[in-house]
């Protein structure tokens, strides 16, 4: 697997870092425990499109958020984690 | 048939001619008392344990697949019960016990093979974490020794003992630990289940899960719609999807986690070694190839292969610990998916639905598991309500905190 890194280009995945689902939000922490436990262990784990968190350690040292399909590992996306939270903003 | 000497030797007179297929390939019935969903190792001891230990055998095990094309005929065989924390100890070393009468009980040769199981240790803070679940096995009536340097040179002599970066310190030794020929589990307990009348049920893909006012009622599959009274779900890599059909999300993400076989040489390893500095275990199977394997890629994945960067990784591990690895070739390599949990133990319990009873959240180490997990789902489901050796397996720990984190890991599920 090889990772458009959307500032340092194509890269071998040993460069990165995977930590797990993006997307996810952080309840406020007044939320119940249910939010909570939502939040912190249940998980989609689709097999399809799947957006996930990469830290490219060897690079640029950014977060990346790469779309990718689990069945097959072909990447349709990499956005800077950084850019996909200002543009929800 | 039952499998003995005598049906041996009756058959090399006859030619061999009178061997009858070890199951039935049976098509489903309109219905049944239990469904299981997954033909994998759990899910065929499942089915064996509900007919024999609670004379339930109005059941079915649907396979989307061929039985053992799962994971438990990818795994790199190993069993053992050297766990630390108090519900793991307990089931796992049930689970041996139970490993150690299989054949009898199935009447299926399985290779059961107690050959040890060394995991190394490479520095005194290592050592000392070692002689503290060697320890808390022994408390548990479960064998332990730990080994100094000496000892363990002794055992395996051709390790690189004086690695510069990981040499090798000594050794936590469970002796009743070994390997076990996993296609066989597979095919003896599909044998044992179908001789008690359960219907194995090949090429049947479950494909949506009926729910009525909160009850289960039956599932979809490729052969048609099958009512059922209870339903096991037992899917190891897709849990998660199939627990969705049924509207439930799980505390569990989808890994690949690849495994190795060189080509065969005459015997070296008489044991299981396990690299303490990093993840690397081998054993070396009857036929001579040295089976290895060691960390998951780290990303989600569905497909059953790995990445490139792995295999090297793993290698590396490999040459570090054994030199001589060199000079082999690798003859395949492959990839299972690894249902991994959030917290690195196994689900074993009910679920907010009625009728509906989970088995999932495997990881690296469900292979071992095999029979006290389809033991205790088979008197979940029997009994409604879980064994006590699998009660803190329960679905609900993530929701009261009582997680059983035997890597103290986090919920972080590639790195368990
Ligand atoms: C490379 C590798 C090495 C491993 N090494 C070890 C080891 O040394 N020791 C150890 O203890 N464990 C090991 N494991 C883990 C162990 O193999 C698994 O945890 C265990 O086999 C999972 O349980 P199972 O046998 O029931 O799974 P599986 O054999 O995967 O069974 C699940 C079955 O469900 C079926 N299924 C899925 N969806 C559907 C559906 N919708 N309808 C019908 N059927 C469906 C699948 O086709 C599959 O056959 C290893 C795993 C891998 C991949
Ligand atoms: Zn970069």
């Amino acid at each position: 697997m090889r990772i458009v890194c959307p500032h340092c280009g194509e890269r071998p995945v040993d460069e990165f870092v995977p930590y797990g689902a993006a997307g996810l939000k952080r309840p406020d922490a007044s939320a119940s425990t249910s939010d909570w436990l939502d939040y912190v262990y249940l998980r989609d784990n689709k097999a399809g499109m799947h957006g996930e968190l990469f830290y490219h350690v060897g690079g640029c040292r950014a977060w990346l958020i790469v779309t990718r399909d689990t069945r097959t590992h072909a990447i349709a996306e990499v956005v800077a984690a950084r850019d996909q939270r200002d543009a929800a903003r | 048939m039952r499998y003995s000497v005598f049906s041996l030797l009756a058959q090399a007179l006859n030619g061999q001619k009178g061997w009858k297929p070890a199951w039935r390939d049976a098509s489903p019935k309109d219905e049944y008392d239990v469904v299981i969903v997954g033909g994998g190792g759990h899910g065929l001891a499942t089915a064996h344990y509900l007919a024999k230990e609670h004379g339930i055998t109005n059941v079915a095990v649907l396979e989307k697949s061929t039985i053992g094309s799962g994971n438990v005929g990818r795994n790199t065989t190993i069993i053992r019960s050297n766990y630390l924390l108090p519900g793991n100890t307990p089931f796992y070393e049930w689970s041996l016990k139970l490993w150690e009468g299989l054949e009898q009980d199935i009447n299926y040769n399985a290779m059961v093979s107690q050959r040890g199981v060394l995991n190394l240790y490479h520095s005194d803070a290592q050592r000392d974490a070692f002689a503290r679940r060697g320890n808390a096995m022994r408390l548990n009536g479960v064998d332990a020794e730990l080994l100094d340097r000496a000892a363990v040179r002794k055992l395996v002599p051709y390790l690189d003992y004086d690695n510069a970066r990981f040499p090798v310190h000594g050794g936590l030794l469970q002796r009743r630990g070994g390997t076990v020929r996993h296609d066989a589990v597979a095919w003896g307990y599909a044998r044992a289940a179908d001789q008690r009348g359960v219907d194995i049920c090949q090429n049947c893909e479950v494909t949506n899960i009926r729910v009525e006012n909160g009850r289960v009622i039956g599932v979809d599959t490729t052969k048609g719609f099958v009512r059922a009274k209870k339903i096991g779900l037992a899917a190891a890599g897709n849990s998660s999807r199939v627990a969705a059909m049924a509207g439930l999300r799980l505390p569990i993400e989808s890994h690949v986690l690849q495994a190795f076989v060189s080509e065969g040489v005459k015997p070296l390893i008489d044991t299981v070694v396990t690299f303490g500095a990093g993840h690397f275990y081998i054993n070396q199977s009857d036929k001579g190839g040295l089976v290895f394997g060691g960390d998951l890629d780290g990303y989600n994945s569905y497909a059953q292969r790995g990445a490139l960067p792995h295999v090297e990784h793993l290698l590396e591990e490999g040459m570090a610990l054994m030199p001589m690895l060199g000079r082999l070739r690798v003859l395949r390599s492959w990839g299972g998916i690894m249902d991994m949990s959030m917290d690195g133990s196994p689900i074993i319990g009910t679920t907010p639905i009625d009728g509906l009873y989970l088995n999932a959240g495997w990881c690296y180490g469900g292979f071992k598991a095999t029979p006290a997990s389809g033991w205790c789902f088979a008197h979940t489901i029997a009994r409604g309500e879980p064994h006590v050796l699998n009660a803190p397996y329960r679905l609900n720990r993530f929701d009261t905190g009582h997680l059983i984190d035997e890597k103290g890991a986090g919920a972080t599920p590639n790195l368990h």
